[in-house]
């Protein structure tokens, strides 16, 4: 069984008129099912208002099911005694870094999680130089988190995250607010995250390009799973994903135009390497 | 109409060990009806600079002329300029604060002097310009979603009538087609009403689509200013400033090394394809066996 399982997940936003009767409600979540293998890269992409924000927040018992269940590491999410350990197995990064960190020094900041678990001392700065290490801040041990960079600091919120050895981490958009440097400086940590420390990643983005590398992608729209499939399989789809308001890389829809005007080139490309090798494999 | 900053300097904290110099000897000029795009990495002093053209910032030394007048000039009408040179934050949505739409994008006209219905007739034409769906004008703002909630935003700046409009990263954390829509709407509103634009953004791609001029700010300086074909011919220094060119520019360096005799300054995916299937027309490729390969 995967690390993280769910059955007929649903979830109810609900509004409560001025005397707390409930006024309307709006399915955010809707049947999904998910097995998800420990030690996976997971992309979710939808359009905004699709229920990807929703559902990541059940990966940490942020929010509970209305129908369904969630499992974590065979931990239903709905079991309040097991709450501390599920938000320990999985650790969520937001896209605004700024909100997400406390510390008024880096180190301090990714001390925090560990020491609020309850983690001897000298066990709490091991952990701090070992997160540090994994997303290539060390250097800024000491620094103020406010005279970072947006990449930087997103890569001390991921510390953060990691100091408190979860085996999964879940990231809502942490690259939305970032140059690209800082986008490309986000993702290398986190694919390294994935590599090295097998840690499981459910990546949630609008940037196409940011999905490549991923295991496998689930496509949402209206609270429910549409697609899934390894990159290659959903990106071959332009026209469906067009349609649920999503694009694809650039080189993906350079190499579905040429194949539009004549050009005999494969679906589903999704590097420049594999672009070349299309249309220089004659000269 | 027109922007013009002449040796423009700003230091954060002067005098102090956290001095800044944000800017430093800027000298640009802004004509009447451009569309000009804006990059740079986080804190290459972009947000600065545009909140120097509506007097939100005041330099440290060096002349600020919108339409030749000086905007720090002792009887200078600054509440005037601001209601021209629109500006709309990184996170548009934050400045909503009003309980239904169409009273927040009356905002803005009341404070120039309209009545509420003049206003109102104003904020009407602003969020059809936007593409906001009438039947949501008395929604509260709180219950859009994040690509209504920056048309709103859009649209408050909008009914005040500017002549420029800056937008700072308008599509951060907007679905693709979300994104698209906007600037497709910012790039009708350029056209239709011959309206300045400033876009700030970190897309390559987005810029290399919608504008004809690309500043290129770099630790307070202007270190690019031209077409964004030959700005981004540059692609190795501007990864040297954190910056990158669009996917298309590195495609296309690749196929040149590989022999492809492409066009390299094609910027978009639609250029790319043009000279792609001239290139491989050119060299009588095989891969364009069907009716000759001819593509519209």
């Amino acid at each position: 069984m995967g690390i993280i399982k769910a059955f007929k997940l649903g979830f109810d936003y609900l509004k409560y008129d001025e005397d707390g009767n409930v006024q309307d409600t709006q399915r955010a979540v809707d049947d999904v099912n998910l097995d998800i293998e420990a030690g996976e890269f997971v992309a979710i992409l939808g359009h905004n208002g699709s229920g990807k924000s929703t559902l990541a927040k059940h990966m940490n018992a942020l929010l509970l099911p209305s129908e369904g269940t969630l499992w974590i590491d065979d931990m239903d999410t709905a079991r309040e005694p097991e709450l501390w350990k599920i938000r320990q197995k999985a650790g969520m990064v937001f896209q605004n870094p700024d909100n997400q960190i406390i510390g008024t020094i880096v180190e301090e900041d990714v001390g925090f999680g560990p020491e609020n678990m309850g983690i001897p001392t000298e066990n709490i700065w091991r952990r701090v130089d070992d997160s540090l290490k994994k997303v290539g801040m060390t250097a800024y041990r000491h620094h103020s988190p406010n005279k970072l960079s947006g990449g930087q600091k997103q890569r001390v919120a991921i510390a953060g995250v990691v100091a408190m050895q979860p085996q999964c981490i879940v990231l809502d958009e942490p690259t939305a607010m970032l140059d690209p440097n800082g986008r490309r400086e986000v993702l290398e940590a986190v694919r390294e995250l994935n590599r090295q420390e097998k840690v499981t990643v459910i990546l949630i983005t609008h940037y196409m390009e940011e999905v490549i590398h991923a295991d496998r992608v689930y496509v949402m729209d209206s609270g429910k799973v549409v697609m899934q499939g390894t990159p290659r399989e959903i990106f071959s789809q332009v026209e469906t994903l067009k349609e649920y308001r999503l694009d694809v890389p650039q080189v993906t829809l350079l190499a579905h135009e040429l194949k539009k005007s004549g050009a005999d080139v494969p679906d589903g490309i999704l590097t420049t390497e594999e672009l070349v090798n299309a249309l220089c494999r004659s000269n | 109409m027109s922007i013009e900053l002449k040796h423009v300097s700003y230091t954060y904290s002067p005098g102090t060990s956290y001095e800044i110099h944000a800017l430093k000897d800027i000298n640009l000029n802004i004509p009447d009806g451009e569309f000009i795009g804006m990059i740079g990495h986080t804190g290459s002093g972009k947000s600065t600079l545009i909140q120097h053209f509506n007097a939100l910032i005041q330099p440290v030394s060096g002349t600020i002329l919108y339409n030749g007048e000086d905007i720090w000039g002792e009887k200078y009408n600054r509440k005037e300029l601001r209601s021209q040179v629109g500006l709309v934050f990184q996170y548009p949505e934050h400045q909503l604060f009003e309980s239904d739409v169409l009273s927040d994008v009356c905002f803005g006209p009341m404070n120039q002097g309209l009545t509420r219905e003049e206003a109102e007739a104003e904020a009407k034409k602003a969020l059809r310009q936007v593409g906001f769906k009438e039947e949501n004008y008395k929604k509260s703002p709180f219950e859009l979603s994040g690509g209504q909630k920056k048309r709103v935003a859009i649209a408050g700046v909008l009914a005040m009538n500017p002549k420029i409009l800056i937008l700072d990263e308008p599509t951060a954390g907007l679905d693709p087609r979300g994104r698209d829509d906007i600037l497709d709407q910012i790039a009708e509103l350029h056209k239709v009403r011959g309206i300045t634009i400033v876009l700030v953004s970190h897309s390559m791609e987005d810029i290399a689509k919608y504008v004809e001029r690309l500043i290129v700010m770099n630790h307070g300086e202007v270190a690019f200013d031209n077409t964004p074909r030959e700005v981004f011919s540059h692609y190795q220094e501007l990864e040297s400033m954190g910056l990158a060119a669009p996917q298309i520019t590195y495609i296309m360096h690749a196929l040149r090394e590989h022999g492809l005799p492409v066009d390299i300054s094609a910027t978009t995916v639609e250029e790319a394809r043009a000279t792609i299937l001239d290139a491989l027309r050119e060299s009588h490729s095989p891969l364009l066996k069907k009716e000759g390969g001819m593509g519209k």
